[in-house]
């Protein structure tokens, strides 16, 4: 991979637009979690998504493959704009992979079912070429040896790296990340990082949700701050960590780069 | 590296074993003691009964006449036939005896664990053998003979009426699950009306219902066998209990398993029936196994309709002036109640079974 002087990672981006989100907003009852979001992310282009608890950051991922619905505002995912329409919404959904805090794999299969259950249901894809593509992924994600066991028999660390080859599987353009590494063990979050940054290295299209603040100065384009629903900052790495512009940006940073 | 070794697990004799199991305090003393009086009063008469005393031949109630004279076997020598068949015409009962063979044969075929072909057998024993039983039993068709469904009686009917409760009751009951936890208002509505309404009236009610009123609401000349009316009532009877044993499967599936499901473009069906129903039905197998046995001794309400199943048959059996000894009501009794519980008995053991294998590997 090739990373640039200041040790960023190379940059992918390019000019097509693949995600576009226009005021959008939603609401949980009389708590509003989204406050006219505006962003624009770009084919392979990868956003590191930070901010406080309770600021609205999943709930903005998860209305992007539409496990929330959104109230207001207009969201695009590769030219195809989220509406009640169920077609379009699984349309979406086999491009765009996601991968969750809590891995949600599925327990009553082995991993290697876990990878070939989309791919053959939803894309019709032959057995053998499903696991073919399956193992491939596996090995990518270096697990290739526990493909026949089931998910509770793995580590976290390899469970989440299992659930990235699940969603890889799909062969997505664009993958979510929703706190990955918050549910692991810190001696297996590296291993999970270091999947990620090679998937980075290889000009996938990213969103990532995460408190890994070394994983975002060496992967993001550019972050994005987010408190109380709304996007407070955008800027790139090097601008976010060293001048960020808003009193919120910096008060979050020094709670968390305190140590 | 060096190895600890696990310690040798330490051999302890019997007058070892029952000291630290049943007399390890005097509240156990006390129920061990207890125990083995229940049992000593119990089981030594009932063996008596049974076998020792019993009678085993003879050809008429004289037999078992004697004073001390223990269960009367021949009453149920002479009275088996019906027992398995009822009245079913006697030279077509060779009908029953493929249903039963067939039956039987697909059974063990898909309970046996290293048996090949399960899809196969699976789907002929749900399509295929329906509609072979069917033809077989009732007949009017293929040159067989017509034996109207008055006639059936005994087992033949316990099994036809709870079989057909089991096998239909489970997908209706997904169903209905599934439905009661739609999004779409009018589906929820109507699967919550027709479960509780179901479960909110008795089975004697609802077969009385089918029996008796339900030709009065048919139009003039519109009749439908009184079998196939008891079937289909026991069927959305039972279907509205096993709605609730789902439903409470499918609410122990995290959320995230829906989610994971979903954001691989799965869609509503496949989620349901490739991630979250294979987990949900794995967790309730006790509840549905326990349903299906009672389904099965729930059968016997079908007598208070005219239909001699097992119960029904031995019932009349037992007023026969022909055999009429002390012993003889006793002994059709103990004989069905040992059918029932075998056949209860099996389901639950299968169960259980198929619990340790579905659990093997898949442990949360």
């Amino acid at each position: 991979m090739t990373l640039e002087t200041d040790g960023h990672l190379k940059s992918h981006a390019t000019e097509e637009v693949v995600i576009a989100l226009e005021g959008v907003g939603k609401w949980f009852g009389d708590f509003q979690a989204l406050k006219g979001v505006d962003l624009e992310v770009r084919k392979g282009e990868r956003i590191v998504i930070c901010g406080p608890s309770g600021s609205g950051k999943s709930t903005l991922i998860r209305c992007i493959n539409r496990l929330e619905e959104h109230e207001e505002g207009r969201i695009t995912v590769d030219g195809i704009e989220l509406t009640g329409d169920v077609k379009r919404i699984d349309d979406i959904r086999r491009e765009v992979g996601m991968v969750f805090q809590q891995f949600n794999l599925f327990p009553h299969l082995t991993i290697m079912e876990n990878c070939t259950l989309a791919p053959l249901w939803v894309r019709r894809m032959p057995k053998k070429e499903a696991e073919a593509n399956a193992l491939k992924y596996l090995e990518r994600v270096r697990i290739p040896e526990q493909a026949h066991k089931f998910p509770a028999q793995l580590s976290g660390g390899q469970q989440q790296r299992a659930a990235i080859a699940r969603a890889l599987c799909m062969n997505p353009r664009i993958m979510l990340f929703d706190e990955p590494t918050s549910a692991l063990d810190p001696e297996m979050i590296k291993e999970v990082l270091d999947v990620m940054v090679e998937l980075a290295a290889e000009g996938m299209t990213m969103l990532v949700v995460t408190h890994e603040m070394g994983f975002a100065r060496t992967v993001a384009d550019r972050m994005v701050f987010m408190d109380a629903g709304e996007i407070v900052e955008v800027a790139d790495p090097e601008t976010f960590f060293n001048a960020p512009r808003s009193d919120r940006t910096k008060l979050f940073l020094s709670q968390i780069l305190q140590h | 590296m060096a190895q600890t070794r696990r310690p040798s697990r330490r051999r302890i004799g019997p007058l070892t074993w029952a000291r630290e199991n049943l007399f390890s305090s005097w509240m156990n003393s006390v129920l061990t003691l207890t125990a083995i009086y229940l049992v000593y009063v119990s089981v030594p008469p009932l063996v008596d009964w049974a076998l020792l005393s019993a009678v085993w031949k003879g050809d008429s109630r004289e037999a078992c006449l004697a004073p001390d004279a223990g269960a009367c076997w021949p009453f149920i020598e002479a009275r088996l036939d019906q027992i398995v068949y009822g009245f079913y015409t006697a030279v077509e009962r060779w009908r029953v005896d493929i249903v039963y063979l067939v039956g039987a044969a697909g059974l063990a075929w898909l309970a046996l664990p290293r048996l090949p072909f399960k899809r196969t057998v699976g789907i002929g024993m749900l399509i295929v053998y329906p509609l072979l039983a069917y033809v077989l039993l009732t007949g009017g068709m293929f040159g067989l003979a017509l034996v109207e469904s008055e006639r059936w009686g005994g087992l033949l009917v316990t099994l036809v009426v709870s079989v057909t409760g089991i096998v239909a009751s489970l997908p209706l009951g997904i169903l209905l699950a599934l439905g009661r936890r739609s999004r779409l208002p009018v589906i929820r509505m109507l699967c919550v009306v027709f479960i509780e309404v179901w479960r909110g009236v008795p089975l004697i009610t609802v077969l009385f219902m089918a029996s008796n009123m339900l030709p009065l609401f048919l139009p003039e000349g519109v009749t439908f066998d009184k079998l196939l009316r008891a079937l289909i009532a026991v069927a959305l009877f039972s279907a509205a209990y096993m709605a609730e044993v789902v439903r409470g499967g499918l609410q122990a599936i995290p959320r995230g398993q829906y989610e994971a499901a979903q954001a691989l473009g799965l869609g509503y069906w496949r989620t349901m029936g490739l991630v979250i129903l294979p987990q949900a039905l794995k967790l309730v197998i006790p509840s549905i196994v326990s349903n299906f046995i009672s389904l099965l001794k729930d059968t016997s309400l079908v007598s208070i309709i005219g239909f001699f199943d097992l119960l029904g048959i031995i019932q009349s059996a037992n007023s026969d002036p022909a055999w009429a000894t002390p012993n003889t009501a006793f002994t059709g009794y103990v004989f069905i109640a040992a059918i029932y519980w075998a056949m209860c008995f099996s389901m639950s053991r299968y169960s259980q079974n198929l619990e340790r294998r579905l659990g093997a590997g898949a442990r949360r």
